[in-house]
């Protein structure tokens, strides 16, 4: 009884990235842009999407897709009480969300009914990037108090990303971060990525976020 | 920590192929990493023997072959492998690179037995 080898060439988490592009497909259908937020916990990515609701809204219809760790609503009871549709995803200690949780988020959501949906991936620098989720856009923060060595040390989350967003630039008199060195490593990892430096605080660069938002649901409604 | 999820995937593809080879049981499984791939072979390991157990692949062997992050500058042209940490072109010390290899995850191959 010898052994056979038998080739099999197949990508580990195929299963999953052939949801995600079930998940985007129905996302098409309905007309909805959906962004993929990922970041370190304590970025800042609850305050940008509240921030970006009292941008867009009501002109533009969101919906919120939040993960957490643990079963704790506190980040979906702020969306809620913006006056948005908001799920609660419990990834049970799992550190990311993938396809399969985000396709019953969608059942969730009144997709008819919506122009965006905004998808809180969990805090969490490392294990969000494997999973697509069959969004039309991943978008990475970094804060500035994190410091600006982020691509150098993380560089898998800042490949594959299509938009940039600095967090807490009011932060940059106080704290050590070199901004050019910053760049550079995001620069090696992603060519030319758009990158919107902004202030939820003071308020500063999240026009351009939010417009940057807006054209992007326009050109899906539009299609 | 994904790796219970990636272990899963890792057991339904091994055990599909088997299936379909009419293999009586899986003796071993190749897979390649890429070291910009963020898995610890380990935990999957562990995870491995608790979720096979029962399967076609109860007891097969896990063998990771890990790929290095290798990068091409594109001003110099020179090749150059990351150790740790992201670094600019140890030839010219240009920061225009690109990545050519380190972001691999497939299973490659199974060995069975009929």
């Amino acid at each position: 009884m010898s052994s056979i080898r038998v080739p099999v060439i197949e990508k580990i988490l195929n299963a999953n990235d052939q949801l995600a592009s079930l998940n985007r497909k129905r996302l098409d259908e309905a007309g909805v842009f959906a962004i993929n937020l990922m970041a370190s916990p304590g970025a800042g990515k609850t305050t940008l999407i509240l921030n970006t609701i009292r941008a867009l809204a009501p002109e533009i219809r969101i919906g919120v897709i939040e993960g957490d760790t643990a079963p704790v609503t506190i980040d979906a009871d702020k969306v809620l009480a913006a006056g948005m549709p908001a799920v609660q995803i419990n990834t049970g200690g799992d550190c990311h969300l993938d396809a399969p949780m985000i396709e019953q988020g969608l059942n969730s959501l009144p997709l008819k009914e919506l122009d965006l949906i905004i998808i809180e991936n969990v805090g969490n620098l490392i294990c969000p990037a494997a999973f697509q989720l069959g969004s039309h856009a991943n978008v990475l923060i970094a804060s500035v108090p994190e410091g600006d060595d982020k691509p150098y040390k993380y560089p898998n989350i800042y490949r594959g990303v299509q938009v940039l967003v600095v967090t807490k630039t009011d932060l940059l008199p106080y704290v050590t971060f070199n901004m050019d060195y910053f760049r550079q490593g995001v620069e090696m990892l992603s060519p030319g990525l758009v990158t919107f430096p902004l202030s939820c605080k003071t308020g500063e660069g999240v026009t351009e976020w939010t417009n940057w938002v807006r054209q992007q649901v326009k050109q899906k409604r539009g299609q | 920590m994904h790796e219970l999820s990636v272990t899963e995937s890792i057991l339904n593809i091994a055990s599909r192929h088997a299936e379909q080879a009419e293999a009586k049981r899986v003796t071993d499984i190749h897979i390649v990493v890429g070291k910009l791939s963020s898995i610890v072979d380990d935990s999957v390991q562990f995870y491995w023997d608790m979720i096979s157990e029962g399967t076609i692949c109860a007891g097969a062997t896990l063998h990771f072959q890990r790929v290095p992050a290798r990068l091409a500058c594109l001003d110099c042209n020179a090749e150059f492998e990351l150790s740790a940490e992201l670094i600019p072109c140890p030839k010219c010390g240009s920061v225009r690179v690109k990545v050519l290899a380190g972001e691999e995850f497939w299973l490659d191959s199974i060995e069975i037995t009929r």
